[in-house]
């Protein structure tokens, strides 16, 4: 246990005590050497002559200096750090180059780590239920949506008729206005079946979740989410039991979820109702509302799910051909339908993030490769005073270690900031739809991906060099101002890297092109309407409006009290959703006189106000917009938009001609008395659907989406109509305050494009700088070789522009290669693009053509600049120059 | 004197310890001692020597003090450590078996 001791000790000693220890070991070995001569001279030698004897008979005294300090066994460690010390010096030599480069490389490992760690919050973390893997989402399918939503109806006959799913639930998103001490306050909630957290998994933090399906149908009971918990029910134990007044009904929480839980397609949803009581579209099996999720049984894999819920449904089909026909199912893995959308982006950015990185170890590479093409006359000597193949490789080892330990560190704190950035910049609109990305940092995978570009960037800078080493031979080097072969073919190689670091700059560069044309083309997709200047707002009345006159009146009131506002030219309404959002909310419409075999006609359906056209500032095709006088005392009336009248009545007038419901039922029949030019009420890279516009006043609802346009600034009208909206009745709720320009912006799939864009760009930017300066270091290291022969050439008669054009030739043909190779490259690769693209194609010849006008502009400069500094070399000087 | 004998490592190990064992010396004292007691036959050559004095040092058989000479010049006293001693104990048997061994191996005619 002591001899332990001792020798840690030692090896302290040793360590941090060299130059003491080493004065120890000359004053030992000179005792020794002194009592030796005195002896001799103590036998009869001249003192001289003891001396010399002496040292001849100690041989060499370094020598055995060297071998006491290999016993103490520190040996490789002091190596090491005389090593790295070196190579720090070595590198602060040449600042300029080494902070370029380890700046490149930070950057990149910064993208990547960043990146990755996306790709792992969204893609690898499997979701946080048990067994995620047999958790299926279940909806039904119709040609035009092959995810479109489940109807109570069929979903309760999937569930009796199923063999694959061991449980099976459903659920849907929805809103409640909660009674507060202050009035109300719009909640985000969702409604599920009794069994939906039990298929999940989750079981309550305090309290019960819903008894199942089977039992007793329950009513007024809820149960909170943690954050609601905490936010409205202060955190407090006693919170079970409590009453809680939702819409104008009252329910008993029954229970809280655990803080972690979240279920990504209903985003933020606080309040968790059951089903019960049933709406009027869930009574009806025609109607689809719900989202089904489900857990297989052992044994099934999805693709048997989905055969056997396609064959149930074919079955239905069958029984209830007026409301099924064309119903089919759709059944994947839950985290497909949760992350499905992001995949193909994130997946791209990764690939930019890895080739950022190749093109910073390249650019890396060849520096470390330049720069030991000056040193080999000092390895060559260090070689020949008996240095080790070994030492020497560990020596430029120790070079690439620092430059990749430096380049780490920096590159990691930047990743842990930019991914808080990212997390922020996320548009409130699609945060709650992501809740994976909550818990995005730095676990134990993406710094295992950390290290790995760490310690396999370290084996490649370590490598290099020694392989250059290898291949030297020493007499060569020797040689005052010597040229092997050897040293040309890496020469030349080290010059050729600059080429593939342009053809990686060049895909980057057409893949931001294509990213930027795209999202050029997405904000300027035509909408049908004015953007500017709208205010919209979503709100919801309170349960005391319960019949069709009081909503009525209702919309009526608020139109017109805000279209009295000052600042405001109109305002209208529309209770299904306002423009700019998702194809859906659809009817299934039938045309009176004409044949029908049962067919589901799908169109988009949109209840507004009279105003609705005008205030959107809509083209009028035919016929006329409606009026305040088509209400319920009038016959019903229709408007069709172009798309519906150029599909179901082409080359036809449709203003007179009637349509309804799947039966024709008299109450149902609908008078079209206009057509409108297409309104984008879909997302902006969606096709236009076939849509029917019905009148508020005829078929009115509680929720209500304003559009309002105003004279000046839409955000600043706010603050005012919300102040009009709570006189006309304190209980109205009140959410998504935007402008149209803002939803168009932050819309999820421009917001998507315009990410992907900004980081390839980012990317793009600095993979140009890097070849470039690559080039330029490249071309200027060539010219400096070169110096004697263009002396020599000057002095021959040589013009200056001879020479000029000679290393412009030479960077010339580097940008060629590079820049077609790389246009082959992203041609290549931009079928993983087309997913992502819009409006543009991949081989588009404009972008082709501005990224080589670039790099060729870029890497002209690039050579010029040293062309031009060799042209100045003064003949005699470069003669003499060695 | 007779020609100096090539000494094994392992073997120069248990002579430098058994003459430490008995008394703290200096290297110059350790070479001496050894040649004088085997009568000149084993000479040790420094260049042997002080690599063995380190590494037996580095192992923590012996430890070192810095102490005033015979003629009050500063010294290098090695001197064994207990561990040494326990090290020095099993060496010696092993020797004693091995050299007896080898004995009656050169004894059979």
């Amino acid at each position: 246990m002591t001899r332990w001791f001792y020798k840690v000790h030692l090896r302290f000693r040793s360590l941090f005590r060299t130059g003491h220890v080493e004065q120890e070991l000359s004053n030992e070995l000179r005792f020794h050497l002194e009592k030796l001569i005195e002896e001799k001279v103590a036998n009869g030698m001249a003192p001289e002559d003891a001396r010399y004897a002496a040292l001849r008979e100690w041989g060499g005294m370094e020598q055995i200096k060297e071998e006491c300090r290999d016993m103490r066994r520190v040996n490789y460690l002091e190596n090491c750090l005389q090593d790295l010390r070196y190579g720090v010096r070595m590198l602060a030599n040449h600042a300029g180059f080494t902070v370029v480069a380890v700046f490149a490389l930070a950057v990149a490992i910064c993208a990547s780590v960043t990146i990755f760690a996306f790709v792992d919050a969204a893609l690898v973390v499997p979701l946080p239920y048990p067994n995620p893997g047999r958790l299926v989402d279940v909806t039904e399918s119709v040609a035009q949506i092959p995810r479109a939503a489940l109807s109570y109806q069929d979903y309760l006959d999937w569930k009796r008729l199923n063999n694959v799913f061991s449980s099976f639930d459903v659920y849907a998103g929805s809103g409640y206005l909660m009674k507060t001490s202050g009035g109300t306050q719009p909640v985000r909630a969702a409604r599920v079946s009794g069994g939906f957290f039990r298929t999940l998994g989750i079981t309550p933090a305090m309290g019960r979740d819903f008894y199942s399906a089977e039992n007793a149908a329950e009513t007024g009971t809820v149960v909170l989410s943690h954050p609601a918990w905490e936010k409205w029910f202060g955190g407090k134990r006693d919170v079970v039991g409590q009453s809680v007044t939702l819409s104008g009904a009252p329910y008993t929480v029954i229970g809280v979820l655990p803080a972690k839980f979240q279920f990504a397609p209903l985003g933020r949803a606080d309040f968790w109702t059951t089903l019960e009581p049933l709406n009027s579209c869930e009574k009806r099996r025609s109607c689809h509302n719900l989202n089904g999720v489900a857990r297989l049984k052992e044994g099934f894999t999805v693709q048997a799910a989905r055969s056997e819920m396609m064959s149930i449904a074919t079955q239905l089909e069958k029984q209830y051909p007026d409301s099924n026909r064309g119903q089919g199912a759709s059944v994947m893995t839950l985290s497909e339908a949760i992350v499905g959308d992001i995949r193909p982006i994130l997946l791209v950015l990764l690939g930019g993030a890895g080739l950022l990185l190749s093109i910073a170890c390249i650019n890396l590479t060849s520096l470390l490769l330049v720069r030991s093409e000056s040193r080999t006359r000092e390895v060559a000597v260090r070689r020949a005073l008996g240095a080790s193949g070994h030492r020497l490789v560990r020596q430029f080892a120790a070079e690439g270690v620092v430059l990749v330990a430096a380049a780490t560190v920096m590159g990691l704190l930047a990743a842990g900031w930019a991914t808080r950035l990212l997390i922020k910049l996320i548009p409130p609109e699609m945060a709650p739809g992501m809740p994976y990305l909550d818990h995005i940092g730095f676990n134990p995978r993406v710094l295992a991906f950390a290290a790995a570009i760490s310690l396999v960037t370290t084996a490649l800078f370590a490598l290099i060099p020694a392989l250059r080493l290898w291949s030297s031979s020493l007499r060569e080097n020797l040689v005052q101002g010597g040229r092997g072969s050897t040293g040309m073919l890496w020469r030349r190689f080290g010059s050729n890297l600059v080429a593939v670091e342009l053809a990686i700059a060049a895909v980057l560069l057409v893949g931001a092109g294509l990213l930027g044309s795209s999202l050029y083309h997405l904000l300027h997709v035509d909408l049908g309407f004015q953007p500017d200047h709208l205010t919209m707002l979503e709100v919801a009345a309170p349960s005391t409006y319960a019949k069709d006159p009081q909503m009525i009146a209702l919309g009526r009131q608020i139109v017109s009290r805000i279209a009295g506002l000052p600042g405001v030219k109109s305002a209208a309404i529309t209770t299904r959703q306002l423009p700019v959002s998702f194809n859906g909310n659809t009817d299934w419409i039938r045309f009176v006189g004409r044949p029908y075999n049962g067919e589901h006609n799908e169109v988009n359906e949109r209840d507004v106000s009279p105003a609705y056209f005008t205030t959107l500032e809509a083209r009028l095709l035919r016929g006329r917009f409606f009026t305040d006088a088509d209400d319920e005392s009038k016959p019903q009336v229709a408007i069709v938009n172009q798309a519906l009248a150029r599909k179901y009545f082409p080359g036809q007038d449709p203003v007179g001609q009637k349509i309804g419901d799947t039966k024709l039922s008299p109450k149902s029949l609908k008078e079209i008395v206009g057509v409108v030019d297409d309104v984008r009420e879909g997302p902006l890279d969606a096709e236009i659907w076939p849509t029917e516009y019905l009148p508020f006043n005829q078929t009115p609802d509680t929720y209500m989406g304003i559009l309002v346009r105003t004279a000046q600034a839409p955000e600043s009208m706010l603050p005012t109509l919300q102040a009009v909206l709570r006189q006309i009745d304190p209980d109205i709720g009140m959410v998504n305050e935007t402008t149209m320009a803002e939803r168009i912006n932050d819309s999820p799939t421009s917001y998507l494009h315009r990410s992907a864009m900004w980081v390839v760009s980012g990317f793009a930017a600095l993979a140009l700088l890097l070849g470039v300066v690559g080039l330029y270091g490249v071309i200027a290291y060539s010219v400096g070789q070169r110096t004697r022969e263009i002396g020599i050439r000057m002095a021959l008669g040589a013009q200056r522009r001879d020479v000029m054009r000679d290393v412009i030739r030479q960077g010339g043909f580097l940008v060629a290669v590079g820049l077609s190779a790389g246009i082959v490259v992203s041609l290549a690769l931009a079928s993983f693009l087309t997913s992502l693209l819009y409006g543009v194609r991949p081989a588009d010849p404009a972008i082709l053509i501005t990224v080589s006008a670039i790099l060729i502009g870029v890497g002209l400069l690039a050579s010029y600049i040293p062309a031009r500094r060799a042209t100045k070399v003064d003949p005699m000087v470069a003669l003499r120059y060695e | 004197m007779g020609k100096p004998t090539d000494l094994v490592q392992g073997t120069l190990d248990l002579l430098i310890l058994k003459t430490v064992a008995l008394q703290a010396m200096h290297g110059w004292g350790i070479a001496g001692r050894i040649r004088q007691v085997s009568k000149e036959v084993l000479q040790v050559n420094q260049g042997a020597l002080y690599p063995a004095l380190h590494r037996l040092e580095q192992s923590g058989w012996i430890k070192a003090e810095w102490r005033e000479s015979e003629n009050n010049r500063r010294a290098k006293y090695y001197s064994l450590t207990p561990a040494g001693r326990r090290y020095l104990e099993q060496e010696e048997s092993n020797w004693k078996r091995l050299s007896t061994a080898i004995g009656l191996v050169l004894e059979m005619s």
